[in-house]
Formats: structure tokens, C-alpha cells, sequence
């Protein structure tokens, strides 16, 4: 059976060209926005491997990865990334051990106890501790954590992991607690009135239910907290000492692997020398560890999906 | 202050296929509730009997969920939800769930609840069951997994899950996930259950199944069941009541209510000609 269509199409219902071309246009746009974020990505990624190929055509990588000195400043350098890892490892670990313990416990406390009312007033307070420049919070450790902590631990130096590592947990308590806190809310209310109808506490239903339900956001918040603890830089410049120093006990004096870099970067090293190159080399490998953290990241939340 | 009580009905009518007076196990008193200032609840009297069905009725708004949500004091939860006045009182303690000084988290302990969407925890089958257990403290392996186990078993849910304990309730059907809802608060005992709507999210087979499955339970435990399906209470319950604008309109033996109807709204309601 055949049946007839007409092939005409009346004016009121024709294809209007100016519509197509504005959208078009529009798409254009729209997709140069993303694609420059893509671009930059790219970039980055290539002129990182570029010197660090560089570099390592002077240095062998087992070297890099096994020498236990950072000494590419000196006559007789040394070139192992271990020295920078311990520091950034060390004060990364104290910082966490501070955030997110509290951050959690902050989330807990103002997703499921906090009153309307104080919620209002505590999350600015918050958000503003974020928001305090990073440099300030080196001076912070510098000038008042360090010497309090002089008071309870004499030995302490001046320049010191631990001190840069607390100050780096406050820093971070504020990502870890907003984005668990922002998991836990979106936790349905259906599931909390579940909890309380078998008889559990408070406490209970956001230990055993709300926490669990909202797995994956909180496993977001910690890998958040990590990589900002893995990345920070100043405070570590200011307070830690930039002495490149393989230790994991905190409270020495340390480099990091950024804060190696900033010394670099700001010092008058010739461009194209073995010493710059470092800072490639170096920033690969930060960036390597920030990628291993966001496809576990990425692990965790497939793996914990919202299940409610 | 206790308004004088006066019941809608003579609570000596007699459920269908019972020579024995019914036993009381709570009594709603006078009851008036406030979500603000929104008056929900006005004078509510009823009685709820001890293993029987009773069912609660009526346009959505009227107050029926309202009413069900003060038995195991839900409404604690929310700031500005108000018990104004009256009370509820549990037998055999003769106390009212209501009092300042009863601990709403004992109250739900004896009175537990089955939801309109069915909200398993995002856990395994057997710890979802074995939730109400560990709140109260039991850490005993053996008698958890009894315990789970007859749950499972009242809930008519063993059979199909005794293989998978470990699967995540979630993976369930939306009528097994009801069940296994129905299991976790039939595993600590509770004195009476209330459901609140609980197949109005399931198919007709899975309404068939948990039906059945109320009625099966009522040999052990109180059940209050607030529903939309009018054929549903007619079905399953042995007491009926209506309830319009947060109040009570009409209570009774549900046949009574179905077929001999005393008030002129219940009537109406009933037979469609209204809401």
C-alpha cells in the first residue's frame, strides 16, 4: 500500500535559514569555550613531558626515582625525587590527618544535628576559611602555630612540616566539610525517616545510614582535600623551609616538591639548564600524583554510586 | 486537658468472623495537631485493636497520614510540628506516646513503620533487616541471622532472597524492596506496624502480595494502614475509618462502613460521588 505525502511545504512551516545560522553559531561558541580548557590541558601536558624528556636525556630515571639527595644546585648533583615526594608525602599526611577527621565531623554535625539557624551562620564562616589567600595561612604557621608549638615541643625549628601541614588541614576542612556536607543533605529524607521509624538515634542514622548512602560524595570530598594538600604550595614555601630533606618525621624541616618549584622559578637559573629543567620533571611527577587521585576518585564514585 | 471523650461508634461491634470483644492495644483521645500554624488534626477519638486491621481512609490532605505519623511520633522531627492537645494512648501500658516524657526513639522501638516508597538502606539485604536489631545493641551473629531469618520469613520474602543476603537491597524489585522494608520492621517485634500508603508505588501483582501479606500479619501484630485505595482497606482491613479535614469522620467495622455507611459524608466519599 502506498500512501501519498505532500511535497510541498507551506511557508508558515519552511525552514527559517537565519535560525539555522544562529544556532550554528551559537554551537560555535559553545564549543570554543570547551575546547579551550581542553586546549590548555593539552599544552600543559606537553610541555611538561617536552623539558622532562629533556631532562631525563641528562638524567638517567632510575636515578631520579631511587637517589636518596635533591641537590641539582651543586657541583656534584643529585637528582632523586624521592627527597621532594617525603616532604610533600609528610606534610600532605599531617594535613589530612587534621581535615579530614574534622571536616567530616563538621559535615556530620551540620547536615543532620545543626538548626536551620546555625547552619545559616556557621557555613559562611565556613566558606570564608577557604577563602583566606594561601599565603596568609604560611604566615599564620609561621609566625603564630610555629611558636606555640615551640612552647610544647622545644626541639621544634623554625621552619617545620608539622607546623605547615596543621595550618594546611585548616585550610582544607572547609572542601572536605562543604562537599560531604552537600552529599549527605542530598541523601533523601525518605531514607532518614526509615532509620528513626526502627528506633535509631541521630547519631545512628547519619553513622550508619546517612554516611553510607553518601559514600561516594564524601569519597569525592577526601580526594578533593588530598589533591588540595598535594598541590598547596605557599604555605609550604613559607613555613616549611624549602630544605630539601628525606624524612618523614614532620617535625623537621622540608621541601615539597611545589615549593621546590617556586624556588626555582623565582631564582635566576638559565633557561634550557639541567637546574630549570628539574621543575619539569618535578611538576610531572605532581601531576601524575594528582591524576592517580582523580581516577581513584573516579573509581570511587562508580563504585559507590547513589544507590537510594 | 483531656477533651471528653466520646467515640463515633460503639467500639463493642465485633470484626467480621469474631465471637470475641476486641482488644484494645492504643486509643487516639481528643487528639489535635499543628504543622504550624495549620490546624491538622481536630478532636481526633479512635480506637485501635490489638491484632486486627485497621484502616484509615479519606481525600489526600484530609489528615490520615498526619494521624498515622503521631503513633510513632514522626513528627518529632521536623521543628514546628505540635501535639496541641489530647493524647494517644498505648495499652497494655496505659501510657500516652504523646507525653513530654515519653523518648519517641522507645515509642518506635514498640511501633514500627513501613513507608509509601519503599527506602531500603543503602546496605545488604541482611543488614537492612538486621538495622532494627543493632540500633537496640544486639551484636550476637547467631541470633541475628535467626532473627533476619524469620523476619525474612514473615515478610514472605525468604524464598527468594535466602541466596543473595549479601546482594544491596536496592537490587531488589520495587515490590521485593517493599517486603524487605516489611521484614526490617517486623525484626524487632514491634507491637503494632504502620503503613502509610504502602503499595500506592507498586504494580498490582506486588499490591496483590504485600496485601496478602498484611493480612497474614495481623495474627501476630496491630496494624494501622493509611491507604488511597478504598478497595484496598475494603479488602484488607477489619476496621475502618473515614477522615476529612483533620477530623474523624466516621469509625467502625469495616463492612459497616463499606455497605451501611452512617454519615451522609462517609456515603458520598465511599461511592465516588466526592473526592
Amino acid at each position: 500500500m502506498t500512501i501519498s505525502l505532500p511535497v510541498t511545504v507551506s511557508p508558515r512551516l519552511s525552514k527559517k535559514a537565519s535560525r539555522h545560522l544562529k544556532e550554528r553559531f551559537i554551537e560555535f561558541l559553545l564549543f570554543g569555550a570547551a575546547a579551550i580548557s581542553v586546549f590548555t590541558t593539552v599544552a600543559i601536558v606537553y610541555v611538561l613531558v617536552k623539558e622532562s624528556w629533556n631532562f631525563f636525556q641528562h638524567v638517567p630515571l632510575s636515578d631520579f626515582l631511587f637517589d636518596t639527595q635533591w641537590t641539582p644546585l651543586f657541583d656534584d648533583a643529585h637528582y632523586g625525587i624521592m627527597v621532594l615526594l617525603s616532604g610533600t608525602l609528610t606534610s600532605s599526611a599531617v594535613a589530612l590527618v587534621i581535615a579530614i577527621p574534622l571536616g567530616t565531623i563538621i559535615a556530620i554535625y551540620l547536615s543532620e544535628f545543626a538548626s536551620f539557624r546555625v547552619r545559616e551562620i556557621a557555613k559562611p564562616f565556613l566558606e570564608l576559611l577557604g577563602g583566606v589567600p594561601t599565603i596568609v595561612y604560611g604566615y599564620f604557621a609561621l609566625t603564630l602555630l610555629t611558636p606555640v608549638l615551640q612552647i610544647l615541643f622545644p626541639d621544634l625549628p623554625g621552619f617545620s612540616l608539622l607546623s605547615a601541614g596543621l595550618v594546611m588541614g585548616i585550610m582544607i576542612i572547609p572542601y572536605v566539610s562543604s562537599l560531604s556536607e552537600d552529599a549527605m543533605r542530598a541523601v533523601p529524607m525518605s531514607l532518614r525517616e526509615g532509620s528513626y521509624a526502627m528506633g535509631a538515634t541521630r547519631f545512628q542514622t547519619a553513622v550508619k545510614v546517612v554516611m553510607p548512602a553518601a559514600t561516594s560524595g564524601i569519597a569525592s570530598a577526601y580526594i578533593l582535600g588530598i589533591s588540595r594538600a598535594v598541590g598547596e604550595t605557599m604555605i609550604l614555601a613559607v613555613a616549611a623551609g624549602m630544605q630539601p630533606n628525606l624524612t618523614f618525621n614532620p617535625t623537621e624541616p622540608g621541601a615539597t616538591i611545589t615549593s621546590y618549584i617556586v624556588q626555582v622559578a623565582l631564582g635566576d637559573l638559565p633557561h634550557g639548564s639541567i637546574g630549570y629543567q628539574t621543575i619539569f620533571a618535578a611538576g610531572l611527577t605532581l601531576m601524575l600524583m594528582t591524576l592517580v587521585f582523580n581516577l581513584i576518585g573516579a573509581w570511587l564514585r562508580k563504585k559507590y554510586r547513589e544507590v537510594y | 486537658m483531656l477533651k471528653p471523650v466520646t467515640l463515633v461508634t460503639p467500639v463493642t461491634a465485633s470484626a467480621p468472623g469474631d465471637d470475641v470483644a476486641p482488644v484494645l492495644k492504643a486509643e487516639v483521645k481528643a487528639l489535635d495537631f499543628y504543622y504550624g500554624s495549620f490546624h491538622a488534626l481536630k478532636g481526633v477519638n479512635m480506637p485501635v485493636y490489638d491484632r486486627k486491621v485497621t484502616s484509615l481512609i479519606g481525600p489526600s490532605g484530609c489528615g490520615k497520614s498526619t494521624l498515622l505519623r503521631c503513633f510513632n511520633r514522626m513528627h518529632d522531627l521536623y521543628p514546628g510540628n505540635r501535639y496541641a492537645g489530647g493524647g494517644i494512648v498505648l495499652q497494655p501500658d496505659n501510657t500516652n506516646l504523646l507525653s513530654d516524657d515519653v523518648d519517641p526513639i522507645e515509642v518506635r522501638m514498640r511501633i514500627s513503620m513501613v513507608f509509601q516508597k519503599p527506602n531500603p538502606f543503602p546496605k545488604t539485604i541482611f543488614e537492612n533487616v538486621a538495622y532494627s536489631l543493632r540500633v537496640r545493641g544486639m551484636r550476637n551473629k547467631s541470633e541475628l541471622e535467626d532473627r533476619v531469618q524469620s523476619a525474612l520469613k514473615g515478610a514472605a520474602l525468604w524464598n527468594e532472597v535466602k541466596d543473595r543476603l549479601g546482594e544491596l537491597g536496592a537490587n531488589l524489585s520495587g515490590g521485593q524492596q517493599q517486603r524487605l522494608c516489611i521484614a526490617r520492621a517486623l525484626a524487632s517485634d514491634p507491637e503494632l506496624i504502620l503503613f502509610d500508603e504502602p503499595t500506592s508505588a507498586l504494580d498490582p501483582i506486588a499490591t496483590a502480595s504485600i496485601e496478602e501479606l498484611v493480612m497474614e500479619l495481623k495474627e501476630r501484630v496491630s496494624i494501622l494502614i493509611v491507604t488511597h485505595n478504598m478497595q484496598q482497606a475494603a479488602r484488607i482491613s477489619d476496621y475502618a475509618g473515614y477522615m476529612y479535614m483533620g477530623e474523624l469522620i466516621e469509625f467502625g467495622v469495616t463492612d459497616q462502613i463499606f455497605i451501611k455507611p452512617q454519615k451522609k459524608a462517609t456515603e458520598d466519599y465511599i461511592t465516588g460521588r466526592f473526592g
